[in-house]
């Protein structure tokens, strides 16, 4: 049922992506490498569906999960687990999303797939009321903690403004591929999180960033060498106050939508103008575009949308 | 009964007490579920006396249990309940396996005045309103003190040398825990009594439970007039002394047969040491009294004034208050006016006149931000847990505490009423902050807070400045414990002495969500 569902919204998102489809994975079976997403499409937007559907489109356009994860290789997935909340008040990235994430992983053949988040609640209550703890264990990914300082290695980030060094995860450095799922919010302080601001998650001293400079910090955090090669920002239920924790689930809109790139600013660009935020405005996206870390105008970038 | 099996059994069931209770306070990964705390600890004497006669909880009848167990057997909770007495024999039997027998048992005269004073300070000073002596030689409280400053930090000690080995091969599922220590001044006396009641139960056994502990002596009147007790077999008695030389403490004068009755905590270890089976634990039998001591009035006249001294000196204390005084320097210090008491203690003076300092809540906090007090609540108060948001915040989503507090210093909260339960309030100094200091967005408090009672309102350009609206605060202290700036923060939690309701956050309706990709 599923499949037969997946497959007919798969002909309807037209010619174009199913020639995709082949062709991401006839280079596949000849090459058994990962190739470069074929048309280079700058941003794949999805909406009307839902998360795992959205992202099994999503990721067909970009060629499949086998251009981004080789057979034997360490994947990481790093979703926003940052509060101690259930689903449905959209303060973490949606489970069922890690969750199929982690399925394309394993099935593109990846050795291990490992979930963590530096969180800003208590870590254990976090994991487990998100539900995402859950997720990852029944996909076959393994959590792993962040919650001591011991899981951190301290790393230069080059040309930083501010940020010229930071404490990093250990798996950061251990994976072969990084995959960054934030989940789209409003945020008190930055207006907005997204793609760039999940990356605080992989760091042991936010405080820092905090008191010298957070927008220019978050954009600094972009130039680290180790960048994530897939951007996958949910926006499903979007938080468009009272974030990034919200007060309650009236602080939700249900978007239904997902987006996917290889460029964080771009997503978080897309992910900005759907709260009705203007991408330029938004100083951390500003700044980052400005240092060349992504593409922040919409207008210029050659972005697919499919509809479901 | 002449058995050996009675004191078998006391070794079985006393391991399993230890064990479960120790678990308890070093349960660090909150294994232990949350409603089965006060079950675990409803027999613990003082705990559950102070939860029924302070707290008025009336679920809490231990104490009536254990008086009754006394009258009935003896001071059986003592080797069968109290985790400190236990522990006491895990050292002593220690002490025993020495070559050189560091151990000295056998036939002591009691130290009659001290026992009863250190007991008459502890209660006249508990009915003039003061816990504080108590919390101070409460047994439970003490092996609680002991487990979480101690034992734990051991523990997680192994926890993560297991787990740096287990990481090593790709296994996550032991974890690595920051190890902190709590502030200096509050080890003081849970050192003082580690080397106290350590040496004690080495060297002596039970000459702690019998000179110093409070609730050993009250339950040592009260076995006086016990039905059960051990008692000699004067035909078969051959007076040979093994009996006095395992007894833990050394009440039994075997040379004219008699049992000190008041310092027996029934271990059984004398009815296995005797070879004659001269020695049996059953119904006491009516026999000729022994004369009584004479009562020495000068004795009890300096006892009670002992007390009344004791008793307002230590209202002195009390009154000396911990207020920092406000500089302004290149940074403002806190103004704190009060201490926050956790979630359920209804304010600082209900939880300071029931708390005994056992730590549990200390210990079992997913956050830490419960941490032993120093001088917070005043010297008295020492140990007595506070909120310290420098060290964690409260979690929004938790009760974990009012759960568990087995005295009723802390009392159970729903969730949702937790919510709405004010213990402090946040104030902002915007002299510390960053926004104002640095030109720079930060956000961090408001990013944390549950309520948004903290939130940012437009300040300068570009910029946004934190504001609190005081009624929506609950004082979660997630503001204080992220702000950045040091050493002092721009925004805390000063402490309700009373807790008050917060009100509900309000909400509107949102716009709809765009039903095409707006570019």
């Amino acid at each position: 049922m599923k499949r037969r569902h997946f497959l007919r919204n798969s002909l309807g998102a037209g010619v174009a992506a199913g020639a995709f489809l082949s062709f991401g994975g006839s280079q596949k079976i000849l090459a058994g490498k990962p190739v470069p997403a074929g048309p280079s499409y700058d941003l794949i937007a999805v909406m009307n569906g839902e998360p795992e559907e959205m992202f099994d489109m999503g990721i067909q356009a970009l060629g499949g999960m086998g251009s981004f994860v080789s057979p034997g290789q360490k994947v990481l997935v790093k979703p926003n687990i940052g509060w101690d909340v259930v689903p449905e008040k959209g303060g973490n990235t949606n489970p069922a999303l890690v969750k199929r994430i982690i399925e394309h992983c394993l099935k593109a053949g990846a050795k291990e797939v490992y979930v963590f988040d530096n969180t800003c609640d208590n870590w254990i209550r976090c994991y487990q009321n998100s539900g995402i703890e859950k997720a990852v264990k029944s996909a076959g990914g393994k959590i792993v903690p962040a919650n001591s300082e011991k899981y951190y290695q301290e790393v230069t980030i080059q040309n930083g403004k501010k940020l010229t060094s930071a404490k990093v995860h250990e798996m950061v450095l251990n994976s072969d591929v990084f995959i960054n799922v934030p989940i789209l919010k409003n945020h008190s302080s930055t207006r907005m999180t997204g793609a760039l601001k999940n990356m605080m998650g992989v760091v042991w001293d936010r405080g820092f960033w905090h008191a010298n400079n957070l927008n220019q910090c978050i954009a600094d955090f972009g130039l680290y060498s180790k960048k994530p090669n897939l951007h996958v920002l949910d926006a499903y239920n979007v938080m468009m106050r009272n974030g990034p924790r919200g007060v309650s689930v009236e602080d939700l809109s249900k978007m239904k939508s997902l987006f996917l790139s290889t460029d964080g600013v771009a997503v978080d660009a897309a992910g900005a103008k759907m709260m009705g935020l203007e991408p330029a405005k938004v100083e951390h996206l500003a700044i980052a575009a400005g240092m060349g870390i992504g593409k922040i105008d919409l207008a210029t970038m050659n972005i697919h949308r499919i509809k479901m | 009964m002449r058995s050996s099996a009675l004191k078998h059994i006391r070794i079985v069931f006393s391991s399993i007490v230890l064990v479960v209770l120790a678990f308890l306070f070093i349960d660090f990964r909150g294994l232990v579920p949350q409603k089965l705390f006060a079950p675990l600890l409803y027999l613990q004497f003082i705990p559950s006396l102070l939860k029924y006669v302070i707290a008025g909880a009336v679920t809490a009848t231990g104490f009536i249990v254990v008086i009754a167990l006394t009258l009935l057997t003896g001071r059986t909770y003592c080797s069968f309940l109290c985790p400190l007495g236990i522990l006491q024999d895990v050292i002593s039997r220690i002490g025993g396996m020495f070559k050189r027998r560091f151990r000295k048992y056998g036939y002591k005269k009691p130290y009659t005045i001290l026992r009863y004073f250190v007991l008459i300070l502890t209660a006249g000073i508990l009915l003039l309103g003061g816990v504080y002596v108590l919390s101070i030689l409460d047994p439970y409280s003490t092996f609680g003190r002991f487990m979480t400053f101690f034992a734990k930090p051991v523990v997680l000690l192994l926890n993560n040398l297991l787990a740096t080995i287990l990481g090593k091969f790709d296994i996550y599922s032991v974890f690595k825990i920051d190890i902190k220590a709590y502030e200096l001044a509050a080890y003081v006396i849970p050192v003082s009594f580690l080397f106290l009641i350590g040496f004690l139960a080495f060297r002596y056994g039970r000459l702690y439970c019998n000179t110093v502990c409070p609730v050993g002596t009250f339950l040592g009147i009260l076995s006086k007039a016990s039905l059960f007790r051990i008692r000699f077999d004067e035909e078969k008695c051959t007076r040979c002394g093994r009996c006095a030389m395992v007894c833990k403490s050394s009440c039994i004068d075997f040379l004219n047969k008699h049992i000190d009755t008041s310092r027996c905590v029934n271990c059984f270890n004398c009815l296995e040491a005797c070879n004659e089976k001269a020695m049996a634990y059953d119904l006491v039998r009516i026999k000729s009294s022994r004369p009584s001591v004479e009562t020495d009035t000068s004795r009890r006249k300096f006892i009670t004034g002992s007390i009344i001294l004791l008793a307002g000196g230590s209202q002195i204390i009390r009154s000396q208050d911990n207020k920092p005084v406000p500089t302004k320097d290149s940074t403002v210090k806190e103004d704190r006016l009060y201490p926050v008491s956790p979630p359920g203690s209804s304010g600082i003076a209900p939880f300071t006149s029931r708390c005994t300092a056992c730590n549990l809540c200390v210990s079992a906090c997913p956050t830490s931000v419960l941490q032993p007090s120093v001088s917070e609540y005043g010297i008295a108060g020492i140990m007595q847990p506070r909120m310290d948001f420098h060290h964690g915040f409260c979690n929004y989503e938790c009760t974990r505490c009012t759960d568990l507090c087995p005295t009723g210093a802390i009392m159970p909260l729903m969730l949702e009423a937790k919510k709405l339960t004010q213990i402090g309030k946040a104030v902002f100094i915007k002299d510390n902050c960053i926004v104002k200091t640095e030109k720079t967005n930060c956000g961090a408090c408001s990013e944390h807070c549950p309520t948004k009672a903290c939130h940012l309102v437009a300040y300068e350009g570009r910029l946004l400045i934190p504001e609190v609206t005081d009624e929506i605060c609950i004082g979660c202290g997630a503001c204080e414990y992220a702000c950045p700036t040091k050493p002092y923060k721009a925004i805390f939690v000063d402490g309700n002495p009373l807790h008050e309701a917060a009100k509900k956050p309000e909400t509107k309706e949102l716009e709809k969500a765009p039903g095409d990709f707006p570019f």
